[in-house]
């Protein structure tokens, strides 16, 4: 049973820090939905407010930890220029895609959409945790404030989301060995 | 509940950034294939061009939130019209970064 680095890498980035990044997202979202006055006494929403900060925190520094480690570790693995001539190009992923019209669409649309998307999920998810921080208990009586960083929220998942899957994909149709 | 209230300036700061940072990296996408900006935007060789531009949305991000966060720190504002320009950024970002539309303007 072996594996190499760049695998571990592409797991670390796709898998270990994808699975925490949804922990950390349903624990976020839950918190956001129910922090209101109207559901929790005073004392409850101290103790939410924690578990908020956790979430909102937690997912912000996993969305940087994916899409630092993703542009500047795996992707220049991915888009790896083969040598002149070189006629088997399974270790060329990008090249190895863009070779066969089959599988064109993979890095035209695939990749070309996973690799911006997916960093918007850390610029939004670090501002609604900096919001979250700063209003603190304030933000239970600000319910339009409330509301749009759940939107927020979900949009910054969402982004996420879509590079995942793609990722996913990617990685079986021509993964990085 | 005994909790000072804070003005709202700063979360209007804080989300209006967050647009301005993913509208930018739209941005770049889209004016690198319509102007074949690759070269300017390969801040790092492995990586190419899309160093140059997660780099140029995250400046703008910080950037911008920092100077709105200065202007509106101490005034109380209505989240909605914050929160319809982020959205509008947000939205136009996702549009600026779909492959389909911005290979429309390919160079």
């Amino acid at each position: 049973m072996t594996i190499t680095w760049r695998e571990l890498w592409t797991v670390l980035h796709g898998l270990v820090f994808g699975s925490a990044f949804l922990l950390a997202f349903s624990g976020g979202l839950a918190g956001l939905y129910s922090y209101r006055p109207e559901w929790v006494t005073v004392e409850g929403l101290h103790e939410r407010l924690r578990r908020l900060l956790a979430g909102t925190w937690l997912m912000a520094i996993l969305a940087w930890l994916t899409v630092i480690s993703g542009t500047y570790i795996v992707y220049p693995w991915y888009r790896a220029r083969p040598p002149e001539g070189a006629v088997d190009l399974t270790a060329y992923p990008r090249a190895y895609l863009l070779s066969r019209e089959a599988t064109r669409l993979w890095h035209t649309f695939g990749m070309e959409w996973k690799e911006h998307v997916g960093w918007f999920s850390p610029i939004l998810s670090t501002a609604v945790a900096f919001i979250v921080t700063y209003y603190g208990p304030q933000l239970a009586q600000e319910d339009r404030l409330r509301r749009t960083l759940l939107g927020l929220f979900v949009v910054a998942f969402a982004s996420a989301g879509i590079a995942g899957i793609l990722g996913a994909f990617l990685n079986k149709v021509a993964p990085i060995r | 509940m005994g909790v000072t209230r804070k003005p709202l300036g700063p979360a209007a700061a804080a989300l209006v950034g967050s647009g301005i940072g993913v509208f930018v990296i739209g941005l770049a996408t889209t004016l690198n294939e319509a102007l074949g900006l690759g070269p300017v935007l390969n801040w790092w060789s492995p990586a190419g061009p899309l160093t140059g531009k997660t780099t140029l949305g995250v400046i703008a991000w910080l950037v911008s939130w920092a100077i709105l966060h200065r202007i509106y720190r101490d005034r109380d504002v209505e989240v909605a019209p914050a929160a319809l320009w982020t959205w509008i950024l947000v939205g136009v970002g996702f549009l600026l970064t779909f492959p389909p539309f911005y290979e429309l303007f390919g160079h």
